[in-house]
């Protein structure tokens, strides 16, 4: 029996290398018949001429993350330390659950909610372009990585030995002081553990991306106009790409996989550090 | 009368420290605005969706003039119940082996911890992508709902093994003593004593993996399809509530239908959400 029990355990690592070999067989020799360096730096996607640049679109999945990142780690940050430091007792379950909530919703109900509700705000705001912008898919993967990063960080706060919250009041230190000062620093690793797992999952986010961005397949030209990102174009143009078209969504998809196992070796070592400490 | 007391000592308390009073106001307004936007969210789609929930929509079959869910409905059923009879036995058992039977600090162990942290992290549409090119193409399964199962399969995997192992890691090592020096042996143990015992636990994950079943877009569309039939068997394709509900939006002909399915799906996660919890809640009362 116990070599059923290690035959399941290997499941995991035989799916990682066959989604590995899978994406690389297929993806790798289209980079090469497209050219490397013309595949990742060409600021063309004209898969109708066959040009096929993904440049534009790893800007775009860049700048749109650094954009949730502005919007959702101050606020996220912020939110755990209350959710640590000052949440009344009675309420905080239901907070908890909340935010259990947000990280439950959806994808699609979460650009759908941005379609109907923030698309025409931005509009109407600001007079430029029609809404689905890189603002747009900013704000609403500020709002969807947020509770990644209180989960993370609030577990990684309360982690902190009480007694150095206790020894900064003793100090003369106000409640604020001693969390800023002291709890905070010293749970900075975890925090930024939190911080890069949401930015994991703001570059992956696909469906709610689709639904707000716009998707033009051009350079980002500034945060109210429509951007691409790699998700949205694979999505976009996989129903119905045929030949080395196709081949280059897959390539496209080893980009962003390349990104994500770059962003998961760094949550390996954040979280390695912690276990030291 | 005390509490007013204390609160009109702390604001003094601010007044001398006013570098303080804006860190506090920042930290209440963060999470004003976390709280404010999901609740506004819920409330937004509630609603406006609400009122769209007619009878018609859980028709039997799909059609243009009334786009129905049912379907959607029931191959969500089917991919949740396949997706689960695969990935529950296979995370439990890998669970069980990592927590039961591997030594500390064991290679090994390391190298399977990195490759459910590599899977935890790959995004639905890289899943989607290796679905579409593994299950649909190679294996000439073609758009099928044993394709888009397989594929959340291996999605949900890391996700049932992390739950089962804080489980059974939770359930204190005198059960174990205790079966042993009754004559027990490993398996027995493990089976009667240590798994019924983190059953809690282990369903909190399993349901909370139906909740990213329910919700999953990206991975589906290129390995289930989105045709809005009710299936005939797994072989043949079809779109999940999460798909059905892109489709429509992504036409703009249907937001009224949209709205609806979003509150069924909303309805869905709020109820997945609370039996997870509850579960959790007996498995932490039990210990």
């Amino acid at each position: 029996m116990q070599a059923v029990f290690f035959i399941a355990a290997c499941a995991s690592i035989f799916a990682v290398a066959l989604i590995c070999l899978f994406l690389f067989v297929n993806g790798i020799p289209a980079m090469k018949e497209i050219g490397f360096f013309s595949f990742l730096l060409g600021e063309r996607w004209k898969p109708g001429n066959n040009i096929f640049g993904i440049f534009p679109m790893i800007m775009g999945s860049i700048y749109v993350t650094a954009g949730a990142i502005v919007i959702g780690v101050p606020i996220g940050i912020l939110t755990s330390i209350f959710m640590a430091e000052y949440c009344p007792k009675k309420i905080y379950p239901f907070l908890k659950s909340a935010t259990e909530l947000l990280a439950g919703i959806p994808s699609v109900v979460y650009g759908f909610f941005g379609l109907v509700v923030l698309v025409p705000l931005i509009r109407g705001m600001f007079r430029e372009g029609n809404g689905s912008s890189m603002l747009t898919a900013s704000i609403l993967l500020g709002i969807m990585i947020l509770p990644t990063i209180i989960g993370v960080s609030e577990s990684a706060l309360r982690s902190v030995p009480r007694t150095y919250y206790e020894g900064a009041l003793a100090l003369g230190a106000t409640h604020e002081r001693s969390i800023f000062a002291i709890v905070l620093p010293a749970a900075k690793s975890g925090v930024i553990a939190g911080v890069v797992l949401g930015i994991g999952r703001a570059i992956g986010e696909t469906m709610a991306v689709v639904m707000i961005a716009g998707n033009q397949p051009r350079m980002p030209r500034g945060i109210l106009r429509g951007v691409r990102t790699m998700t949205a174009n694979i999505v976009l143009e996989m129903g119905y790409a045929a030949d080395l078209h196709r081949e280059a969504l897959i390539a496209t998809g080893v980009v962003l996989f390349v990104f994500i196992l770059l962003i998961n070796f760094c949550v390996a070592l954040l979280n390695r550090r912690n276990r030291h400490a | 009368m005390h509490n007013d007391h204390n609160l009109r000592q702390k604001l003094r308390e601010y007044k001398r420290t006013p570098g303080s009073f804006i860190l506090m106001m920042l930290v209440m307004l963060c999470a004003a605005v976390t709280f404010a936007v999901l609740f506004f969210l819920i409330a937004y789609i509630l609603i406006n969706g609400v009122p769209n929930l007619k009878p018609e929509l859980f028709a039997w079959t799909y059609t243009s003039e009334n786009a129905s869910m049912m379907p959607s409905i029931i191959n969500t059923l089917v991919i949740t119940f396949l997706s689960l009879l695969i990935a529950v036995p296979l995370g439990i058992f890998s669970a069980i082996y990592l927590v039961e039977y591997a030594k500390r600090g064991n290679k090994f162990v390391e190298i399977i911890r990195l490759t459910t942290e590599t899977l935890s992290g790959i995004p639905s549409i890289v899943y989607g992508l290796f679905g579409a090119l593994f299950f649909v193409t190679t294996l000439k399964w073609g758009y099928s709902l044993l394709a888009g199962a397989l594929t959340l399969s291996i999605m949900i995997l890391p996700l049932i093994m992390r739950t089962t192992e804080e489980a059974l890691k939770s359930v204190p090592d005198s059960f174990r003593e205790g079966s042993f020096g009754l004559g027990a042996g490993k398996l027995r143990t493990v089976f009667r004593i240590v798994l019924p015992s983190a059953v809690p636990g282990i369903l909190a994950g399993v349901i909370l993996s139906v909740g990213r079943i329910v919700g999953e877009t990206a991975a589906l569309i290129y390995t289930a399809g989105a045709v809005a039939e009710v299936p005939s068997s797994v072989m043949s394709s079809g779109s999940t509530l999460a798909v059905h509900m892109y489709n429509l939006s992504r036409e703009g002909l249907y937001m009224d239908q949209a709205y609806a399915v979003s509150v069924v799906l909303l309805l869905l996660v709020l109820v997945i959400n609370w039996i997870s919890g509850t579960l959790a809640k007996k498995l932490a009362k039990g210990m």
